[in-house]
């Protein structure tokens, strides 16, 4: 019996529900000394001074660095197609671009004297008109960057199309792509810009011994991080670990390494001494990379009877200051355009802009959600533009599941799905038609909370990145089994998982498996975790190497038991290879792990899947809306997800969980805001509304396990889906709840404020 | 996320806490429960020099019936003050607003004396007070003397203590008809965007507002409108009357004045008004 499947309780938590987790602000770091940034408190301007004189003179404080001594050359843009003048460099050389921009780098005995004396660093500013408005950023004239002559960072599809990424015929808009649609609807959406709040904010330590660098940081790919530092610095492989020790969370904003990260090494190398910085959660709102930031202009067509015809969907990204990944983000809204319908034109545009915000950056979906949440209200609005009900439209145009391996128009190849099941789970789950006639009783009763009904039906990408991610698995002397992994879990359960998957191939016991992660000292490969990419990748590199494992301790078995290698079996529940029909003649993994010598049961797999996953589900919300107070109050969140087949049922529902609460938090509740000048109104956790178990249902999950052919364990990634699903099902909910008031869309975060108006603005047009 | 640097002395009874405030002068503050007064100096945007610790008094924690009224004092906390069997028989909307205070992290740290000197007009608990006609009572080095609610809250988070004075006691009148508190937030755990506390104190009804204005406040125009004979619903749209509430990124002045009519409507409909 496999144990594959089974809902076992995560290892890990034992530990990070009694003693706590090691961080890096954890770990002892005999001398080290503390960071604190100096950062900009202006949105643009020139620096004409800095005076550390008082600083310097502050009790405790070693040094304080400010551009003048940094000698590395400034950081090219982290987005693939970027404007190259639009470089970062290590603290403000000359101008800051947004409010929490690097200016100095105070460096002290304990954090507290350190942060007395940023306190102390006197910088006098000459405040330049600002860029805020991602709309209004490629027109004006107010550079961000002034050597780039222009805030335009990238374009699709034309810098897709100048590599060959996209064919030429992409470029631009068909011909009349409405032609024969009777019916478009045009909206212009803001999926606004979110911060992603890590329950640990960002830290990273270094030390060098000897011309060798360990550096200790929270992120979601410690190799990534090495590599940065060897490049940086000029390292060779050998000089350089990078070590992510207890990660508290990171929803795709810790992927890549920041400045603040990296310049710890520069630092600690400049002083001699070891050097930790641990930034505070203010500083973690202004400038942790930001997610989302795009302003969408969608137009779709299709016929009376309710078939969809075309879809046009212009992109503004915001990029931030310093274009990171976030940039680059709208590809990702590009392969997903037409979600889960059959729509036969398309045409994609995305400029993406610098403003004198922070950068924006990966955030839990990374550009598929903005997708999913500009198609999925399309599809509302067209079906209340023909009057039809909004599951029947989407009936009427899902991907037939007999359409599988599909290519959408944007050359998307989805792996497989059952989109109808999905939507006739979740409605008949959900009572749908009863749902409807309570709707309408309160329609007509006219009361003031009235019933909002909101559906979506997605499909997402997973494992989208290619490449390989790196497993092995080592049975020891005592028995045990050792586990590597490139993957750097930050909350995701790879530890019970990928015991799961060895204890499956190798009947040793999961409390006998161990797992290595997030050191490069101790893990040769690896890539990281990101992308739902994790158990589709890394699971199945580790899973395979047990799977090589058994072979070898097979062949060993029948040596030493003096038989021929197809007679013996791997017993599971016991742990022993034995000769059919005679188990007293038996070798168990530890007798066979020391006749093997050290190392001898071992094997390492870089598995690179054929291609990407798509799962798939359909989410129903059920939203009250006082109509008098604008609140929204959510009575029911029924989700249908379906990832392949689940490793661990529990882990899953817990990452469906998650997501969802993401997902409301983002529809409902959350937005990153900046005022005119670029000050941040929304930086600390009282004003961004980050959601809490009070404002959130119980969830009624539902999971379906179309397994895929992409990958021997039939898996797809499920870290996504809940949030991706469910931001467009909260907000259709809410719109569904207004529309027979004459309201037709309210964007997100759908607020009191902005459902009052809403309401009002509808109220004034009859 | 880290204090400026502060002097810290703690005090084990009433009369220390006024002998370290009239040592230490303007710069010291007094700390309670620490739930206003902290997350203002992590951010640095309060830099008392010195903090003087009154949490050991606790012969300040108390919920008595008096008779007339019930004496609550300064250093009862939320918590305590929503579970007290006094409070909850005697002032049952003083019981209820006290357990709608933020989450139960802060129930069980914050105080009322710390709420209503902090004043900020977005707190729950000067509402109340202000609804239910309440007296402050506060001790300096001249003695006792007593503030009624009406005159407490001088300005934004100003109130009519002098610097070397402490707020000892709160009294209340028993009113054990309706009432009703509509707190609209976005989360459980948030300060109101604006709320409306109704009280029926034997033949008046008593309706204060949170986060209409620069400090807590009466709806006097409602107030007057229902003691002239007029019906909750044609009150309840006075309700912002005269008031200039302040303008965020949750609600804007205008939308303030809206939640205010439609709660206070509310309110004084639960209130059984």
């Amino acid at each position: 019996m496999s144990i594959l499947g089974n809902r076992v309780l995560r290892r890990e938590d034992p530990k990070f529900l009694t003693t706590g987790g090691t961080y890096v602000d954890d770990l002892p770091l005999e001398g080290a000394v503390h960071i604190v940034y100096v950062r900009s408190p202006m949105a643009h301007a020139r620096i004409h001074s800095i005076d550390s004189t008082e600083a310097l003179r502050s009790p405790g404080v070693v040094a304080v660095f400010t551009a003048a001594e940094v000698d590395l050359p400034p950081m090219p843009p982290g987005a693939p197609f970027a404007n190259p003048a639009m470089v970062r460099p290590w603290l403000a050389d000359g101008v800051v671009r947004f409010v929490g921009d690097l200016v100095a780098a105070v460096v002290a005995e304990t954090r507290e004297q350190a942060m007395d004396a940023a306190e102390l660093v006197l910088v006098d500013y000459e405040p330049f008109p600002v860029v805020i408005d991602p709309e209004a950023a490629a027109g004006s004239d107010i550079l961000v960057h002034e050597a780039a002559g222009t805030n335009v960072v990238l374009r699709m599809p034309e810098d897709l199309v100048s590599v060959g990424m996209v064919p030429p015929e992409a470029a631009t808009e068909p011909p009349e792509m409405f032609a024969g649609c009777e019916v478009v609807v045009r909206q212009r959406i803001v999926n606004q810009r979110v911060a992603p709040c890590p329950l640990e904010v960002r830290a990273a330590a270094s030390r060098w011994d000897d011309g060798h660098l360990t550096q200790w940081t929270t992120t979601q790919a410690p190799h990534g991080v090495k590599a940065s530092l060897a490049q940086i610095f000029g390292l060779a492989d050998d000089q350089v670990r990078a070590v992510a020790p207890d990660v508290g969370g990171g929803f795709g904003a810790k992927i890549g390494a920041y400045p603040e990260e990296l310049f710890v090494a520069w630092i600690a190398r400049k002083i001699g001494r070891p050097a930790r910085w641990v930034e505070t959660r203010s500083e973690s709102m202004l400038s942790l990379g930001h997610g989302r930031a795009q302003v969408q202009l969608a137009e779709l067509g299709g016929t009376r009877d309710g078939r969809l015809l075309a879809y046009k969907l212009s992109v503004i990204q915001d990029a931030g200051a310093y274009p990171a990944f976030g940039a680059f983000l709208p590809l990702m809204t590009r392969t997903m355009l037409t979600g889960v319908y059959d729509i036969e034109r398309v045409y994609f545009a995305d400029t993406s802009v610098a403003t004198n915000t922070n950068p924006t950056v990966a955030y839990r979906g990374a550009g598929r959600p903005e997708a999913t949440a500009a198609i999925e209200r399309m599809v509302d609005i067209f079906a209340a533009e023909i009057g039809m009900d909004p599951a029947e439209v989407r009936r009427k145009n899902l991907v037939g599941r007999d359409r599988f391996p599909f290519t959408t128009p944007t050359g998307t190849t989805y792996d497989v799905g059952d989109y109808e099941a999905a939507l006739d789970r979740v409605l008949e789950a959900a009572g749908y038609s009863e749902l409807r006639a309570e709707q309408q009783r309160r329609r007509e009763a006219g009361e003031a909370k009235q019933l909002g009904i909101g559906l979506s039906t997605y499909v997402e990408i997973t494992n989208g990145i290619p490449g390989s991610e790196f497993g092995s698995v080592e049975v020891l002397a005592d028995g045990r089994a050792r586990v590597r992994t490139g993957t750097s879990p930050h909350g995701q359960g790879h530890v019970t998982s990928w015991s799961q998957l060895v204890a499956d191939q190798l009947g040793i016991a999961i409390e006998d498996v161990e797992v290595i992660h997030g050191d490069t000292d101790l893990v040769p490969r690896g890539v990281g975790t990101f992308g739902s990419k994790s158990l589709q990748s890394g699971g199945v590199a580790v899973f395979q190497a047990a799977e090589q494992v058994v072979d070898k301790a097979r062949k060993l078995a029948a040596e030493l038991l003096e038989a021929n290698p197809n007679d013996i079996e791997l017993d599971k529940q016991s742990g022993r290879f034995q000769v059919a029909g005679t188990p007293s003649a038996s070798k168990t993994w530890a007798e066979l792990a020391r006749a093997s010598g050290d190392g001898g049961l071992s094997a390492e797999v870089d598995f690179a899947a054929s291609g990407a996953t798509f799962p798939f589900g359909a989410h129903l919300v059920v939203a009250e809306v006082d109509t008098e107070t604008g609140g929204v109050t959510l009575k029911r969140i029924v989700a249908v997800d379906d990832a392949g087949r689940l490793v661990n049922p529990l882990i899953a529902e817990g990452q469906i969980h998650g997501g969802l609460a993401q997902g409301v938090a983002q529809a409902l509740m959350e937005e990153m805001c900046y005022d005119e000048q670029g000050n941040p109104i929304t930086a600390n956790l009282a004003d961004y509304e980050f959601v809490s178990a009070a404002e959130l249902p119980s969830f009624e999950t539902y999971s379906m396990e179309t397994p895929t052919p992409i990958n021997p364990l039939g898996a797809k990634g499920i870290g996504e889906s809940g949030t991706i699903g469910s931001t467009p099902a909260v907000q259709n909910a809410v719109c569904d709840a207004l529309r027979h008031l004459g309201v037709r869309h309210v964007d997100m975060p759908t607020s009191p404020l902005r459902v009052w108006k809403a309401i009002e603005q509808a109220k004034g047009k009859s | 996320m880290i204090p400026a640097p502060f002097d810290y002395v703690r005090v084990g009874s009433l009369d220390e806490a006024i002998s370290a405030l009239v040592e230490h002068g303007e710069d010291a503050k007094l700390l309670a429960g620490g739930h206003s007064l902290l997350p203002l100096m992590k951010l640095r945007l309060a830099t008392p020099s010195v903090l003087i610790d009154i949490g050991p008094v606790r012969e300040l924690s108390y919920v008595v019936d008096a008779g007339d009224h019930v004496a609550i004092g300064a250093l009862t906390r939320h918590h305590d003050l929503h579970h007290d069997p006094v409070a909850v028989s005697q002032v049952p909307l003083l019981s209820m607003v006290a357990g709608k205070i933020g989450d139960p992290q802060v129930r069980h740290r914050g105080t009322i004396g710390g709420s209503l000197t902090h004043a900020d007009p977005a707190s729950d608990l000067p509402a109340a007070v202000l609804a239910l006609g309440g007296t402050l009572v506060a001790r300096g080095p001249a003695g006792e003397r007593q503030i009624p609610a009406d005159a407490f809250f001088s300005g934004f988070l100003e109130s009519a203590l002098a610097p070397d004075e402490v707020l000892t006691e709160i009294r209340v009148p028993k009113a054990v008809g309706g009432h009703a508190y509509q707190k609209f937030v976005r989360r459980a755990q948030d300060w109101a965007i604006v709320g409306s506390v109704v009280a029926r104190v034997g033949d008046r009804v008593g309706v204060a507002l949170v986060n209409m204005g620069p400090t807590p406040l009466r709806a006097l125009a409602v107030e007057q409108a229902l003691a002239e004979g007029a019906s909750a619903a044609e009150a309840a749209e006075r309700a912002a009357e005269g008031l200039e509430p302040p303008s965020d990124n949750n609600a804007t002045a205008e939308f303030r004045r809206h939640l205010a009519r439609v709660l206070t409507r509310r309110a004084l409909a639960e209130a059984g008004v």
